[in-house]
């Protein structure tokens, strides 16, 4: 392997970095750049996932476009996104807040926050369904009727726990995003702010949040574009269900894939769940915009 | 008292004044508390309910109240679930774990060190930019290939199985952390082993590994909980129970023993445990990690 810059030194020396980014290279395409092509290529076949593998043009195409399932998960899919965008962002800056103070009780709090993010989404998932249990879980015993209800039976109440599983895990992690982001705040702003007789929300609304707002790019991507393609805990929590009300894209796929053996079209619904991804991970580029300096200047 | 909001920007770079920091210092939070409090609650109350209710005997589950602590403890949950074949399972998530973490993170920090030092290759800029494009790539959209893959290679049902997707998975994120904290790295230092006659090779565990150890810790542990808390891969890449990984177990066994909620919860205990363990030791390189790996 040859570098293709004209400025090699003593023994080629430069030569054997492309050495070593080898081994990485080599699992990275193996296990990840193929199987991407590769999903591609097997949306234009036939395959129960068993048998032979047959070229079949555009017909699963055809099939998962006109089924009305498809739309459904999208929408499903979409709801689960915004509802756990809107639950989570407003408690993370509020938490990552009031993380970033000084009192020290904070960081012994900042622990326990993160305990959640160390789990599996199976054991969470596993755990709330026990503990939401209608019969035997913890509203039953309490007499808690809010608690006891039949959350996974219910299409309503299943979306929703869905959702505030989702925030009861990931929320700590967004937290402390923002608690990094909010500690880079220069403090003279929060002083000046004061002199001016700026009281505690006046200072969160006019300098926290605008200065937050890369932080809020960030976080925001990462928890869009990771809904997205949520699966585990929602294929132990609900499966699904009830009926298709929990059904998202990631699981559409696995069922259709690997339940119904119709791996050509479980297929098509991995080529979209690539695309949307590519695409909302563009789009808050965009939104990121190419000057990070610019948010010095929009606290005004 | 005449300073306005718009001037603030100006007013950051100049002296801070001692007297207003110390007033707001002062100043509480009391909605932030509030917040911090309640969210507390929401996370300790359900792994509270989880702990004692592991230590509940299933006869008189039902009967006492869910959330005082049971008066006679049992170890009768636990029992059933190391009889479930749970120190099998152990060992397959130990397997699989340290199997893909050591290699995903030695190749990453390799890879990481090249496109450091050889930003000047296209090559390796090529190679960097295919990574910074593996981050957006979702791995359930993945696993149909994958399964094929694995299938053609005759590792069905193996363990192997588990670990190659996982190392390739984890390579982006980690190659990103890595090479951000190279390039902390002086450059006189490279300059210096340099003249020293040290090959890349030297260089690259001699200097560069040790400067950026934390970093290093930081990515170890990350990828070593993704992959032991990974549920989608054993799912479709294993079938056989002496295959399976803890997760996966929890999973089969809580639809053996629904009805048993103590065991149910013991498992979960049981399966987490070794998590909480190591983030007991790894709690202060974790956090910062965190932080340092997502603001840059």
């Amino acid at each position: 392997m040859n570098t293709p810059t004209g400025h090699q030194s003593r023994r080629g020396r430069r030569g054997t970095l492309p050495l070593l980014a080898a081994p990485a290279l080599v699992c990275f395409v193996g296990f990840a750049i193929v199987p991407v092509l590769g999903v591609l290529a097997l949306s234009f076949t036939t395959w129960d996932g068993l048998g032979e593998i047959r070229l079949s043009g555009v017909t699963s195409w055809r099939a998962v476009l006109a089924d009305p399932g498809l739309p459904h998960a999208v929408w499903v899919t979409f709801l689960v996104i915004i509802a756990s965008w809107a639950v989570q962002t407003p408690l993370s800056i509020l938490l990552g807040t009031f993380l970033a103070g000084q009192q020290r009780y904070r960081g012994v709090l900042a622990v326990v926050y993160v305990i959640p993010l160390l789990l599996s989404s199976a054991a969470i998932a596993i755990a709330y369904k026990a503990l939401l249990d209608p019969n035997f879980g913890l509203g039953a015993g309490l007499g808690i009727e809010f608690l006891s209800q039949d959350w996974l039976g219910k299409p309503g109440l299943a979306f929703g726990l869905v959702v505030f599983v989702v925030s009861w895990q990931f929320i700590p992690f967004h937290s402390l995003i923002y608690q990094g982001g909010v500690r880079q705040i220069p403090r003279s702003m929060y002083e000046a702010a004061q002199l001016d007789g700026a009281g505690r929300v006046r200072q969160f609304f006019s300098i926290t949040l605008p200065q937050l707002k890369y932080t809020i790019i960030t976080s925001s991507t990462l928890m869009v574009v990771g809904s997205l393609v949520f699966f585990d805990l929602i294929f132990v929590l609900t499966e699904g269900g009830p009926g298709d009300a929990t059904r998202v894209l990631a699981l559409d796929m696995y069922k259709r894939g690997f339940q119904a053996n119709l791996m050509g079209p479980a297929s098509v619904i991995a080529v979209i769940l690539v695309l949307v991804g590519l695409l909302l991970a563009l789009l808050f580029r965009r939104l990121g915009g190419r000057d990070p300096s610019q948010s010095q200047f929009e606290g005004a | 008292m005449s300073a306005t909001l718009t001037e603030t920007p100006r007013q950051a770079t100049g002296p801070p004044d001692q007297r207003h920091r110390a007033a707001g210092a002062q100043r509480r939070n009391w909605f932030g508390g509030l917040a911090g409090w309640l969210w507390l609650a929401v996370v300790v109350v359900p792994i509270y309910w989880i702990l004692i209710t592991s230590f509940k005997a299933q006869s008189n589950y039902y009967a006492s109240n869910p959330l005082v602590p049971p008066s006679d403890p049992t170890l009768e949950n636990y029992r059933l679930v190391i009889e479930s074949d749970f120190i099998g399972y152990f060992v397959n998530s130990v397997v699989v774990t340290v199997g893909a973490v050591v290699p995903a993170v030695v190749f990453s920090f390799m890879a990481a060190y090249a496109i450091v030092r050889g930003g000047d290759s296209r090559l390796l800029r090529w190679v960097n930019g295919l990574f910074l494009l593996g981050l957006a790539i979702p791995l359930p959209a993945t696993v149909i290939p994958i399964y094929l893959i694995i299938i053609r290679l005759q590792l069905y049902d193996s363990l192997l199985a588990l670990i190659l997707p996982s190392i390739a998975f984890a390579i982006p994120l980690s190659v990103l952390v890595l090479a951000n904290f190279i390039r902390d790295v002086p450059k006189e230092l490279f300059e210096s082993m340099r003249i020293d006659g040290a090959s890349e090779w030297t260089t690259l565990w001699r200097l560069a590994a040790p400067l950026t150890r934390p970093a290093i810790v930081t990515v170890t542990i990350y990828n070593a909980l993704t992959i032991w808390n990974g549920f989608l891969l054993p799912l479709i890449l294993t079938q056989d129970p002496d295959r399976r990984t803890l997760p996966l177990a929890l999973w089969t066994f809580q639809g053996q023993y629904s009805v048993n909620v103590p065991a149910v919860v013991a498992a979960v205990v049981l399966t987490t445990l070794p998590i909480l363990v190591l983030y007991a030791f790894g709690r202060r390189q974790l956090l910062s990690g965190l932080a340092a790996g997502f603001s840059r």
